[in-house]
């Protein structure tokens, strides 16, 4: 793949006119998917496909366009040639973009990880482990390949080969639990120990559930349901220009008087620990990490090469859209073994669903829990609990009811497939927080 | 179709001896273009082609997508969507070779009166700008945008007992949002940021009111910044079509879906609280409330002739005076549940394969004037325009936003109140459907971007709805 995509990029040099410049980027991938519900197999499919997206620049004038590409060399100049055809009849009425800007100084890179995944049928196996059981999930395992380049004659390329098998076990309705395992290299020894782990917490799932009224109570928020409250931050939260135009649902940590969050705090992304590329689609390379808040305050954006622009700053390499690919929340103190007991009397939450903002603007969140969520008296798990809606700021959550986070943190693989498989990655503790507020 | 005759001729070579098969090819051509704070960003196209080969043999099922349509490439996608029919067998949900897969022959084209090329780039970004132009009416707006996106598909569906569809669409999604903001407040008002679409082409621009959504839009984020917070009390509830759309999307469409009520999302997307037993007695609402699957009004955005999986699309009552009647699932899941349903086995694009999606999903109107439910509000509020959705993993207790509130008291709309929330629980809110407008208040809307499915799918479904008043709502407002 990496070797037709230059070559590939060396035609597209071939092909420019006069003084044109061309930013292109290769997202492709090679995918297995197997889906289960109750234990069989629902829907098996196979993926091929490679989308190429060329930014065509003539001075201060450019236009983008994508092409899924075949694969073949011969078939896809043509279609190249095409592209670049109508891009430049674009250009033509295209107005001059004051917010160009694209890296000028050449950093090739290349990150390979490949490593060989089950064929379908050692994958259709998990069908044995798993027999018995009301499992529902998705298998999806393959090859994920990110290039770019550029007629300056940069190439970077970015590919790994892995897996993520996400599923619950369900005991009745709604009562399930939630599990996963990801990763480079497929062990059956591995995932066979998910597997009982997984069954075990499901016999918490079988006792009579609790019902608790509308209400404040003390709360475990697992690594899993701690992600869903950091991943929605992504949404707006640290981009530059969200903060520019006050969008940002961290808004009232941005003007004064400011609020902050608990000193504890300190997340960062970091691209170095992720596992998505270290490049983006305007050939920049980004820092090992970038701090965005540090002991509760916040401490910088992530800043696209267009922002940088337009609000005359450095770019650190983000994305268009600014959202982070690597987040990671920095650990606590509290031990793995002492959560039920500080817990006390309350809810431990493995897992959150469908969180969004009910006042954006002061990072209000509400969202339900999902999965296994327990009642806990006096340090023990009681009884699973229907699903509640919780609605809270996050100047609440982490912030002033924040009592701890925990010394031991989970390395999660986003499981995201719209379009194509994420890269993206998240480090995190789990949290303990006091007075979280129920609605319905 | 320009590769019609190439894949017919291929397909038709390379068929493999197997007791289903079937070649969706989908062409899909985009384009994009935004103008933000009165500075046009460079255009966007995108152009997406490929194919989905299905296989079911001795009870197996097998799916291969590629965009490689060459006789080679073909040959290979055949090769994985048998080998994975062949490794399945016996392992699969249920028997697929049981299942009657349609063979069905037809076509269908969008309605378009002025397409999306028959208007130069120039002039689409002029009009673009003079509705950014209109945005900012003072420095407390600090962001606005204008955004045109058109999508252009083909699909050509055939089957290897000489079934063949061929289908094109041409869909618009036009929008223009605004933020305000003053010190720790900002507020944002859109006509369509969420995603508003329809089927058509530039036409839709005029039937929808584009031109001067820009200064409106402005004007209405300020009066919201200058707003007082929605009060927190149980009311009346007035939501008009472009919010009703979110609450029949999330609280009628999904937990009737027959794949999730079989249990296919529940990783995921979510159950439902509708069982299979509820169809044909269970009181989803009120006796106003008659919810129907209708692919017949050209505009709505998923109004199609046949489903991908060649099942003949047509208009029929899932929810009748309140009574749930039918599901919302296709051939497959209709085989497992043994209840009829409707077309609506639908990918996002060649490389998913079908699932039960909603298409368009309508709530037909009643006889009540709008100045009529008005006057008939002691105490209430009307919403507009989504800006919030929440609910939960079988579908039931629900927490929405709008961008926009504004009170009745005592017969007459008075102020404007910004943050508006309301929550409930879909399995006795639709109960409390107390009034639905007339014909006269019926608006469509689209909305492109519904996600759902192990892998992820996002797909255009559509709403129709007429204004509608629900009883004794909790609505609250921000912090």
């Amino acid at each position: 793949m990496q070797d037709y995509f230059y070559v590939l990029a060396d035609f597209i040099d071939q092909q420019l006119q006069n003084d044109e410049v061309y930013l292109c980027e290769l997202i492709a991938e090679q995918s297995d998917f197997i889906r289960f519900n109750k234990g069989k197999v629902r829907q098996p499919s196979s993926v091929e496909q490679r989308y190429l997206e060329i930014d065509l620049i003539k001075g201060q004038r450019h236009t983008r366009g994508q092409l899924a590409l075949s694969g073949n060399t011969s078939s896809d100049y043509e279609q190249v040639k095409d592209l670049l055809s109508a891009l430049r009849d674009q250009l033509r009425d295209s107005p001059e973009d004051p917010y160009l800007l694209y890296a000028t100084e050449v950093q090739s890179t290349e990150s390979i990880n490949l490593n060989p995944l089950p064929e379908p049928e050692e994958a259709l196996t998990i069908t044995e482990a798993i027999q018995g059981h009301d499992f529902v999930g998705l298998y999806a395992a393959g090859g994920l390949f990110t290039g770019f380049a550029n007629s300056l004659g940069q190439r970077n390329w970015h590919s790994h080969h892995s897996f993520n098998l996400d599923w619950s076990f369900y005991h009745d309705t709604d009562k399930a639990v939630k599990s996963a395992y990801a990763g480079f290299k497929w062990e059956q020894a591995t995932f066979q120990e998910r597997i009982t782990q997984s069954l075990a917490q499901l016999e918490w799932m079988k006792q009579s559930p609790r019902t608790i009224e509308p209400g404040q109570y003390r709360v475990y928020l697992a690594p899993t349901a701690l992600y869903d409250i950091i991943n929605l931050l992504g949404w707006g939260g640290f981009g530059l220009k969200a903060q520019r135009t006050k969008d940002s649902p961290l808004l009232r940590m941005l003007e004064e008087p400011a609020q902050h969050l608990h000193p504890s705090i300190n997340l960062i992304e970091n691209t170095a620990k992720g596992l998505a590329p270290g490049f983006q689609s305007e050939g920049f390379i980004k820092p090992a990490q970038v701090p965005l808040i540090t002991s509760g305050v916040y401490k910088s954006a992530l800043i696209s090469p267009r922002s940088a622009k337009e609000y005359k700053v450095e770019t650190n390499g983000a994305n268009e859209d600014e959202s982070p690919n690597s987040l990671d929340l920095a650990p606590g103190d509290l031990q793995q073994d002492q959560i039920l007991k500080a817990l006390d009397t309350g809810i431990y939450i493995n897992n959150l669903w469908y969180l969004n903002y009910s006042d954006r603007a002061a990072c209000r969140i509400t969202g339900m829990t999902r999965f296994a969520s327990f009642w806990v008296e006096n340090g023990e798990i009681k009884a699973p609990l229907n699903v509640m809606r919780f609605d809270e700021t996050l100047y609440n959550m982490l912030g002033k009811k924040l009592i701890a986070l925990t010394a031991e943190r989970a390395f999660l693989m986003e499981t995201d497939t719209y379009e194509v498989r994420s890269t993206g990655s998240t480090r995190l503790p789990g949290a303990l927080i006091d007075g979280f507020t129920f609605t319905l | 179709m320009k590769n019609e005759k190439l894949i017919k001729q291929r397909f038709k070579q390379v068929m493999p001896q197997v007791e289903f098969c079937s070649l969706r090819y989908v062409e899909e051509r985009s384009e994009e273009l935004q103008v933000r704070q009165n500075i046009a960003e460079p255009p966007t196209s995108k152009r997406d082609r490929g194919l989905m080969i299905t296989v079911i043999e001795r009870g197996g099922l097998g799916y291969a997508a590629t965009s490689d349509f060459s006789v080679e490439g073909l040959r290979h996608a055949i090769s994985r969507a048998k080998r994975w029919a062949e490794s399945s067998r016996e392992k699969t949900i249920t028997d697929f070779s049981k299942i009657a897969m349609p063979h069905a022959q037809g076509e269908y084209a969008s309605v378009v009166e002025k397409p999306w090329d028959s208007v130069s780039l120039a002039d689409k970004l002029d009009l673009l700008h003079r509705e950014s132009a209109q945005c900012q009416l003072n420095d407390k707006i600090l962001d606005w945008q204008a955004s045109l996106e058109s999508v252009q598909t083909e699909q050509l569906y055939l089957t290897n007992q000489g079934g063949e569809i061929r289908q094109s669409h041409e869909y618009l999604m036009p929008s223009v949002g605004v933020t305000a903001n003053q010190g720790v407040e900002t507020q944002y008002r859109s006509f369509g940021a969420l995603g508003y679409g329809w089927q058509g082409g530039l036409e839709i621009l005029e039937r929808t009111g584009f031109v001067g959504q820009g200064h409106k839009v402005a004007e209405e984020a300020l009066q919201l910044l200058a707003a007082t917070v929605c009060p927190d009390q149980k009311m009346d509830l007035m939501l008009v079509p472009d919010q009703m759309i979110l609450q029949i999307h999330e609280s009628i469409g999904h937990p009737i879906e027959l794949d999730r009520i079989l249990g296919d999302e529940r990783n995921y997307a979510g159950t439902s609280f509708v069982t299979l037993d509820m169809f044909g007695h269970y009181q989803y609402g009120s006796p106003l409330l008659n919810v129907t699957f209708d692919p017949t009004i050209s505009t709505e955005l998923a109004s199609y002739g046949f489903d991908d999986e060649g099942l003949p699309a047509e208009k029929t009552y899932l929810i009748r005076e309140g009574i749930l009647v039918r599901p919302l699932g296709g051939t497959v899941s209709q085989a497992r549940a043994g209840l009829a349903g409707v077309a609506n086995a639908r990918a996002s694009s060649w490389n998913r394969p079908p699932i039960d999606r909603m298409a368009n999903l309508n709530v037909e109107p009643g006889e009540s004037r709008f100045e009529d439910m008005i006057r008939s509000i002691e105490r209430g509020i009307m919403m507009k325009t989504n800006l919030s959705w929440s609910i939960d993993d079988s579908r039931n207790k629900f927490q929405f936003g709008c961008e926009w509130g504004q009170l009745i008291e005592n017969g007459v709309l008075t102020q404007v109140v910004k943050n508006p929330n309301y929550r409930g629980i879909s399995a006795t809110f639709w109960r409390n459907l107390k009034q639905v407008g007339n014909a006269d208040t019926l608006e469509v809307f689209g909305l492109p971007n519904c996600g759902k499915g192990e892998p992820n799918q996002t797909i255009r479904v559509s709403h129709a709805s007429p204004t509608c008043v629900f009883s004794d709502v909790d609505v609250f407002g921000g912090v």
